[in-house]
């Protein structure tokens, strides 16, 4: 059991270390990529560049640099960043964390919600007109580009409809910390956590309903038939809870993706300064320490959330726990 | 009973004639299948016609409109109402600072949806923005696919050494989470260009968009098609095969590609869906598509500025991709209930 | 029939499922009357498509398809089943009627204990607490021979041996004393052994718990077994039925007939071929006007294009126009040319 922990935490190191020299490589080793120019601004004199590429350390061999990087976020945990001198990386991802933490938090809770509810619904009420509406809402949420949703509902509840009483208690974009005004900070978050949970609803509700269906024609679902039980205690003990078995690994997948960063449309949209936003932000100015820092931070998020799935998945399945 | 004694007969082979309809092949079958399913009929027609109408973008600007979408036009001026009106206004909301846009005239020969900051004609820049989105999902699950085809066959077919290899470099990519890789490899090649090798694509070409989308997915596909070809490796009708001596090229093109285009093909209509909202993602972001060309992600980040004087610039080009991918997401479904109505393999 | 001192539990008239399918109605359970008296081992034989699981379990009103017809009368224990409200079904089925399944392996839910799932069904019929419930569970899964059932009562499906499994699905469904026990290809899925294991709870369930049963099988063998009486069906309907030995010894209807000639005989001389029924059993889209098997009959004639009914004396009964004085002849003529002709 031990010899299985210790692997899998050397796996897991390893896909990090990977997945940071993967993305080091694509910005430190790209040719034309160059960093110092940006740093040196537009038009820098060419002593001025080969300076900053000495202060920079960006002059020594790439192995170095990636050692010096790794040295600098983990041991001494100085990191600076390229673009803001002087600001230092790792309590700036820090405060960023909470951020996306409330709003992905905030959003799998409606979206766990929405889709179980919309996913037993619509397989109990199989081809009636309910499932098909459904079905059908289901759809349009996976078809709109979040961000552009995102859009349209700061349209709706930051001008057109702000003045009614329906929405003019939204706050303008930004984020207030939970510690700070419990309240506010609900007000801010809960039209960006809807948002972010309708594109959820639709995939997940469409795939409880698909594994329900499926479970019902199951021979098992004949025995709990044959036994004497209720409908409902057919559908939500046996059909149900076999079917949630997939929908929890699809779920933990997502959702350590999205704790890492993957929010990121959503941030931009509703100006929260999440990890997401911090990585766009920094990969667009290449910002190279705020990168590997943001990189390093998702990668071990989608890490972390393969082991937790396969954990969670051994729980609630016994056919596959070791014996 | 009257009977006579029944002489022991043997049954002479008349049995009676079943009356059945001539076996029509599967993707025959399946072809029937989809066209009678008037949701997937529905959704197909109205992303064809979309296409269709996104296709006469040059005939629109030219002759309809009479507008070009591309050129700057900040201080050119239209006629509505047969009034002459400026493309650009001094703004009215906030200190009065800057200049608003006109907003829709509803005329359809005459910057039907209005214009965007820079005095364009928002409903031919969508239109040609169409173009491109449409042909960049289009030609990015090309290459998707036909690489996830490849790499999935083999990798399941000759197993070992070239299994592994694949896997590896398919499990690294799949590691990523996808915007990092996607948003990482935009930002770095689309300031640059690529230049390896016999593969040049200039910064700003649409083909690094196309590339970087279609690579990108290649996992979401090949894992699957490896899977099929490993378990149709085991199934018994090729085992039967390798038993009578068929020799293994003629048992992959026979026995397991068709049922691995099966699978190729209900993924393309989601693939063309996905990468649709991907390229509108990046584009949004300001790494797809780059000036002076047009997408429908690049409209909508036109439109942000604006989203709340003139919200049509940002709206209209979403309810496009909504009308899109919805439409291949029916269309998709029909598909897959068309060729596999069993399916287990469930894509999102 | 059974005979007329025993008290009849299940009369069913009449029972016709038909299910619409895109070409047409189909007919998979045309008009059969049964009956079945306590304590009674009833076999039910045919191939696969005869209808013979399609009736038993509309019996129970399991069927769930929404194209499905379900007539005739369903008498049990003088309340008439078919049309009764899906809460009065529910109290009946578990209860007072059980029915276990060929395949055990994915008959019991993958992800509970097999004692929850007795215990389950337990709380579903009676007013017990969990301890109570996991008690009887226990006793149950030692009535029906499972060694150490403290252990079983906690395992998982898939933890358990093919026999095992098919025992504890047999405990379950006896939790609630049901007077019948309906068994649809119980042993199918098991070996040879462990079948004749499982014949002996069966026999045992009619002595200790006075049980009738249901056996539905296309193995003659089986029947020949544990069978009180026998019912031979083909493409929906009822083509013979009798004793045991009335059907073993002396079987009127030639479907009966090559059944039991495609069972390789122990003694005498071997054969160089084994018979078969030639022809494959009819699509029920397109069955024959008169009697369905016909057309596979080596022995037809001019009156088969009638359907035939049940007729017969003493309690065995064959549908079939031959007269009965014929038929021991018919089929000793074709005993002998078989035998030749191997």
């Amino acid at each position: 059991m031990l010899s299985v922990l210790i692997r899998r935490l050397f796996q897991m190191l390893f896909v990090m270390l990977g997945i940071s020299i993967v993305v080091f490589l694509i910005f430190f080793a790209t040719p034309g990529a160059d960093p110092s120019s940006r740093i040196a601004g537009r038009n820098a004199a060419p002593e001025t560049l080969l300076a900053v590429r000495h202060d920079f350390g960006l002059d020594k061999p790439l192995p170095v640099q990636y050692y010096l990087m790794m040295k600098h976020l983990f041991i001494a945990r100085d990191l600076t960043s390229f673009v803001n001198r002087g600001q230092q990386v790792i309590p700036e991802v820090m405060e960023a964390t909470p951020i996306t933490l409330s709003l992905v938090f905030g959003a799998a809770f409606f979206w766990i919600l929405g889709s179980i509810t919309i996913g037993v619904v619509a397989a109990a009420t199989k081809n009636s007109p309910l499932d098909r509406i459904l079905m059908i809402l289901g759809l349009i949420g996976i078809s709109m580009p979040v961000y552009w949703l995102g859009e349209v509902v700061n349209l709706i509840t930051q001008a057109r409809l702000h003045d009614t009483w329906v929405f003019s208690w939204v706050p303008p974009l930004g984020y207030k910390p939970l510690t700070e005004d419990p309240w506010g900070w609900f007000k801010v978050m809960v039209i960006p956590w809807i948002t972010l949970a309708v594109l959820y609803i639709g995939i997940y509700g469409r795939v409880l309903r698909a594994g329900i269906v499926e479970a019902n024609q199951e021979d098992y679902i004949r025995t709990a038939r044959s036994k004497g039980l209720s409908e409902t205690r057919i559908l939500l003990r046996h059909a149900l809870r076999t079917s949630l078995i997939a929908f929890v690994t699809l779920f933990g997948l997502d959702f350590g993706a999205l704790v890492g960063g993957g929010a990121l449309l959503t941030e931009v949209v509703f100006g929260l300064q999440g990890v997401g936003k911090l990585t766009y932000d920094a990969l667009k100015t290449l910002d190279l320490p705020v990168i590997m820092a943001t990189v390093v931070y998702a990668s071990f998020f989608v890490v972390a959330a393969n082991a937790v799935v396969d954990l969670v998945y051994a729980a609630i399945d016994p056919r596959v726990r070791l014996a | 009973m009257t009977a006579q004694m029944p002489a022991a007969v043997e049954p002479a082979g008349t049995f009676p004639a079943a009356m059945e309809r001539p076996a029509l092949g599967p993707w025959a079958r399946a072809a029937l299948k989809l066209w009678s399913d008037k949701a997937a009929m529905a959704a197909l027609s109205l992303f064809l016609l979309i296409v269709l109408v996104c296709l006469l973008a040059p005939f629109y600007a030219s002759r309809i409109a009479h507008t070009d979408p591309f050129t700057s036009n900040i201080d050119g001026e239209i006629t509505v109402n047969g009034e002459q009106v400026a493309l650009l206004q001094p703004s009215e909301e906030g200190l009065g600072l800057g200049s608003t846009p006109i907003g829709p005239t509803w005329d359809i020969t005459n910057y039907f949806l209005g214009a965007d900051t820079q005095g364009r004609d928002v409903m031919a820049r969508i239109l040609y923005g169409g173009r491109n989105s449409l042909f960049i999902a289009g030609t990015s699950t090309v290459i998707c696919l036909f690489f996830a085809a490849i790499m999935g066959l083999a990798a399941g077919f000759f197993g070992g050494l070239v299994d592994t290899l694949i896997s590896r470099v398919l499990d690294v990519i799949w590691a990523f989470p996808i915007f990092l890789l996607a948003i990482s490899l935009s930002i770095v090649l689309i300031a640059h260009g690529i230049d390896i090798g016999p593969i040049s694509i200039t910064a700003g070409s649409l083909w690094l968009p196309i590339s970087i989308i279609g690579i990108v997915y290649i996992p979401y596909v090949a894992r699957p098609v490896r899977g099929q070809v490993l378990s149709l490796k085991e199934s018994e009708f090729v085992l039967a095969a390798t038993g009578l001596g068929v020799p293994s090229y003629r048992i992959l093109i026979r026995d397991i590609l068709p049922n691995v285009m099966t699978t190729l093909i209900v993924f393309v209509p989601l693939m063309l869906a996905l990468n649709m909202l991907t390229e509108s993602a990046l584009s949004f972001l300001s790494i797809g598509v780059q000036a002076p060309d047009a997408s429908w992600g690049t409209i909508i980040q036109d439109g942000q500025d604006v989203l709340y004087t003139r919200s049509w610039v940002a709206v209209a080009p979403g309810i496009a991709i909504v009308l899109c991918v919805l439409s291949l997401n029916v269309l998709g479904d029909g598909v897959r209930d068309a060729l596999d109505p069993r399916a287990k393999l469930r894509i999102r | 029939m059974p005979d007329s001192d025993t008290k009849i539990l299940l009369d069913v008239r009449g029972l016709s499922v038909s299910f619409r399918t895109e070409r047409g109605l189909v007919r998979a359970v045309d008009n059969i009357s049964f009956r079945i008296g306590e304590r009674e081992i009833v076999g039910v034989v045919g191939e696969s498509g005869s209808g013979k699981t399609v009736s038993l379990m509309s019996v129970m009103g399991l069927i769930n398809d929404p194209n499905a017809v379900v007539e005739g009368s369903i008498v049990y224990k003088g309340r008439e089943l078919h049309g009764l409200s899906k809460r009065a079904l529910r109290s009946i089925r578990g209860r007072e009627i059980a029915m276990i399944f060929q395949d055990p392996m994915t008959a019991l839910t993958p992800v509970y204990t097999i004692g929850w799932q007795i215990c389950e069904q337990l709380r579903a019929h009676n007013k017990m607490s969990k301890r109570a419930a996991r008690q009887r569970a226990v006793e149950l899964l030692d009535a029906v021979g499972i060694a150490h059932p403290a252990v079983t009562i906690d395992r998982y499906p898939h933890q358990l041996s093919g026999g095992m499994r098919q025992r504890a699905f047999i405990a379950m469904a006896l939790s609630c004393n049901p007077s019948l026990l309906i068994a649809d290809e119980p042993t199918t899925a098991l070996d040879v052994t462990v079948q004749a294991q499982i014949l002996e709870l069966i026999q045992r369930l009619r002595r200790d718990f006075g049980s009738s049963i249901i056996l539905i099988t296309h193995d003659l063998g089986v029947v020949a077994e544990v069978a009180d009486r026998v019912m031979v069906m083909y493409a929906g309907r009822i083509v013979e039925r009798g004793t045991t030995r009335q059907i073993f010894t002396q079987p009127w209807h030639p479907y009966t007939w090559g059944l039991h000639d495609s069972i390789p005989p122990l003694e005498g001389t071997r054969l160089r071929r084994l018979p078969s029924i030639p022809g494959s059993p009819p699509s029920l889209l397109s069955l024959p006007p008169g009697c369905a098997f016909a057309p596979r009959c080596r022995f037809r004639f001019a009156p088969c294009a009638e359907r035939p009914e049940l007729a017969g004396a003493g309690g065995h009964e064959a549908a079939c126009f031959i007269p009965l004085e014929e038929r021991a002849g018919l089929r000793a003529a074709r005993g002998r040319a078989l035998k030749e002709a191997s």
